[in-house]
């Protein structure tokens, strides 16, 4: 159809000539990607530690020598009493604190066993538990490494089991490949259902939208002519993304890109859709923003992104069925991480299709009824 | 005019509500081709209700709404590319040149700005010097001649402007009912829109609208001749002054301040001008005030809208 091409041309001309979009669509997801998948990480590179030695002998200092040796730890205060580490604790100057008592390395002589206090800032859960994991692991290297020096007179007692672990899909458990997609889809979920949002929302500010309404436009045209511009854009913005992952982060993609496109191209219809769909119940662009916040909000949040579903309550896992972001998140970093083919993301997929023709039909039906 | 032809817009019972409140309330008025024909009224009388329901936006709670032959529900796609509207608002976009802006609504009409140039031509003329200015940056005047383009250039039967000159200077307006002038004659419908009463006068026809009614509905020369009471022009240094005192005159009827005069209406149809002067300023100096100047004056618009206006507000609080 001629019309559409029209309709398309100007929103192009607009998009283009309006320099704050063209940063906003091209250079923020860029510079986000960029910082966020750089900051926005779990691992534990060196904790910072105070150390409180109480027992002052040769294996308290080895303890010591090993936790920093080791590279996940940084120990900035070392002293023989306890004066003032608490304070450090609350000032965030140490994230944990080891005490090692008075009598230490004779206990462990005499009696074959010790105790050791670790203090470790919790207000943070999972690092909290990230750096206890990590204490833990050099503290048992260090007590088999001690039973071995000291003979038959060892400390540890009994057969030693040790549990070799290897992670499928992420060996070296780099978090960039789990943190990389996900923002990745946060950020092609933003501009996509904020630009088509805030678009129609400012064609109403500026009265244009009655404007066209008076033209022979029917409404599946100015629907399509909407839809299709910023569909293009976001699977250009998607492309870039992918491509920074790729070659900045390098996270692997193991599966077929063609399937990855083919379900951004769906998982994007979704999301546009969803704008539409709020955009025909707000007035001017500020409210608009308002509720789009407020529904990528939650979507985002509850989609398994940042934190994993099933650790969810019972009901979040429920609504996480009905966030296209969830299943989205799960096709990308099933195809990307594990190299899914089509018959693990067919499912997801087609909930994403019925979804994109049942947000699009609601959207449509208000818009019609509301423009008359 | 051609009385005898279909009206251009026919209007029977139309009524719309929005909640509780009914913004137009059994309108009954009909357009004739080729006319200029002019809604004046406060905000809030309910035009813009009416303009948006007449260029198929809205749609009627009750009675019929009909443009060119066509009924504004059931037959709006045949309508839409035969109406040229123009809401209050300036509905371009600001980011857009003037002439793709122009273009633009051409497009969307599947015509181009050539085919349409014959009609916008003497509008286009002013504009082209700013062709390559973005809409947002023309002055009001433009801004406005160029929506007027941009609704002309489909060659539209029938032309609705909503307030089309609210904002403008009053040179732009003058030379925009100008060009509404040369439109009408070269066969135009036009449907208008005012809050200005001076406009009234540059219509074939008015209609007065307040509360969602039609109060009246004739020509600007037949409404000023009805005026139904006299009417004068009283001219004092102490204009607040003199209009308390003439207000608690028994026989006045209406007093109003026009600018730096006071119009006078006596209650009193059929009674000698040179008496009622009398017996005004004797009750005006008897009261204090030192002896102005008074006329007896024919009507004018505005003054017949006060009066019908005052007339209708009482009506309402009556009934």
């Amino acid at each position: 159809m001629r019309v559409i091409l029209f309709l398309m041309r100007k929103e192009f001309l607009q998009v283009f000539r309006d320099k704050a979009t063209v940063f906003q669509i091209f250079f923020i997801p860029v510079v986000q990607l960029l910082v966020l998948s750089n900051a926005a990480t779990f691992d534990i590179k060196r904790t910072s530690l105070a150390v409180v030695d109480e027992d002052r002998t040769t294996v308290s200092t080895g303890l010591t020598q090993r936790l920093e040796g080791g590279g996940r730890f940084r120990v900035v205060r070392e002293q023989p009493t306890t004066a003032g580490v608490e304070f450090a604790l609350l000032d965030r100057e140490v994230s944990a604190v080891l005490r090692i008592p008075h009598g230490f390395e004779a206990d462990l002589v005499r009696e074959r066993h010790a105790s050791l206090q670790l203090q470790v800032n919790a207000e943070e859960g999972a690092s909290a538990g990230i750096i206890l994991t990590a204490a833990q692991a050099v503290l048992a290297d260090y007590t088999r490494e001690l039973g071995m020096t000291m003979g038959a007179a060892g400390v540890v007692r009994g057969p030693v089991l040790t549990i070799a672990t290897q992670g499928w899909f992420n060996p070296s458990r780099n978090y960039k490949h789990y943190m990389v997609p996900a923002i990745l889809v946060s950020l092609t979920t933003i501009i996509g259902l904020l630009l088509t949002a805030q678009n129609i929302a400012r064609e109403k500010e500026l009265g244009t939208l009655d404007q066209l309404n008076v033209t022979p436009i029917t409404k599946g045209q100015f629907i399509t002519a909407k839809l299709l511009p910023f569909w293009l854009l976001s699977l250009m913005i998607f492309t870039i993304g992918l491509l920074i992952g790729k070659f900045v982060f390098g996270i692997p993609t193991r599966g077929s890109i063609p399937l990855v496109y083919l379900a951004t191209a769906v998982y994007l219809v979704v999301a546009l859709g969803i704008g539409l769909f709020i955009s025909t119940f707000t007035n001017t662009q500020q409210q608009t923003m308002f509720v789009a916040f407020f529904v990528m909000l939650i979507y985002l949040l509850m989609s398994g992104l940042f934190t994993p579903v099933d650790s969810m309550p019972r009901w979040a896992q429920w609504a996480a069925e009905v966030n296209p972001v969830k299943h989205f998140a799960v096709i990308l970093r099933a195809v990307l991480v594990k190299g899914a083919g089509w018959e693990v993301v067919a499912r997801p997929i087609l909930i994403l299709a019925v979804g994109g023709v049942g947000i699009l039909t609601l959207a449509v039906r208000k818009y019609s009824k509301q423009a008359h | 005019m051609d009385v005898a032809a279909p009206p251009a817009v026919d209007v029977r019972a139309f009524t719309r509500r929005f909640g509780d409140v009914t913004a137009v309330d059994s309108l009954t008025f009909d357009v004739r081709p080729g006319e200029l024909f002019g809604f004046i009224g406060p905000d809030g009388a309910g035009k813009t209700t009416l303009f948006r329901t007449l260029v198929t936006l809205l749609v009627p709670d009750a009675g019929s709404v009909r443009v060119l032959g066509y009924d504004v529900v059931t037959d709006l796609w045949t309508l839409r590319s035969r109406v040229g509207y123009m809401p209050g608002r300036f509905s371009l976009y600001p980011d857009l040149s003037a002439l793709e802006n122009l273009r633009f609504f051409a497009s969307v009409f599947g015509t181009s700005v050539e085919e349409g140039m014959s009609i916008i031509e003497p509008i286009w003329r002013q504009l082209a010097p700013f062709a390559d200015r973005r809409a947002g940056a023309l002055s009001g005047g433009m801004k406005q001649k160029l929506a007027l383009c941009c609704a002309l250039v489909h060659a539209p039967e029938i032309l609705f402007l909503d307030e089309p000159t609210t904002g403008v200077d009053a040179v732009s307006r003058r030379e925009f009912w100008d060009l509404l002038d040369r439109l009408r004659d070269g066969g135009l419908t036009i449907v208008v829109s005012t809050p200005y009463m001076d406009e009234a006068s540059r219509c074939d026809r008015v209609a007065l609208m307040q509360q969602g009614r039609i109060l009246l509905v004739d020509t600007p020369a037949a409404i000023r001749a009805a005026y139904p009471r006299p009417l004068f022009a009283v001219q004092a240094p102490d204009r607040l002054g003199i209009l308390a005192v003439l207000r608690r005159f028994p026989h006045a009827a209406a007093v109003w301040p026009f600018g730096d005069v006071l119009h006078y209406t006596d209650a009193r149809a059929g009674m000698d001008d040179g008496a009622i002067i009398d017996e005004v300023r004797a009750f005006v100096q008897a009261n204090g005030v030192p002896s102005p100047g008074i006329s007896a004056i024919p009507a004018g618009i505005e003054d017949a809208f006060m009066w019908h206006m005052a007339a209708g507000t009482a009506g309402e609080q009556v009934g």
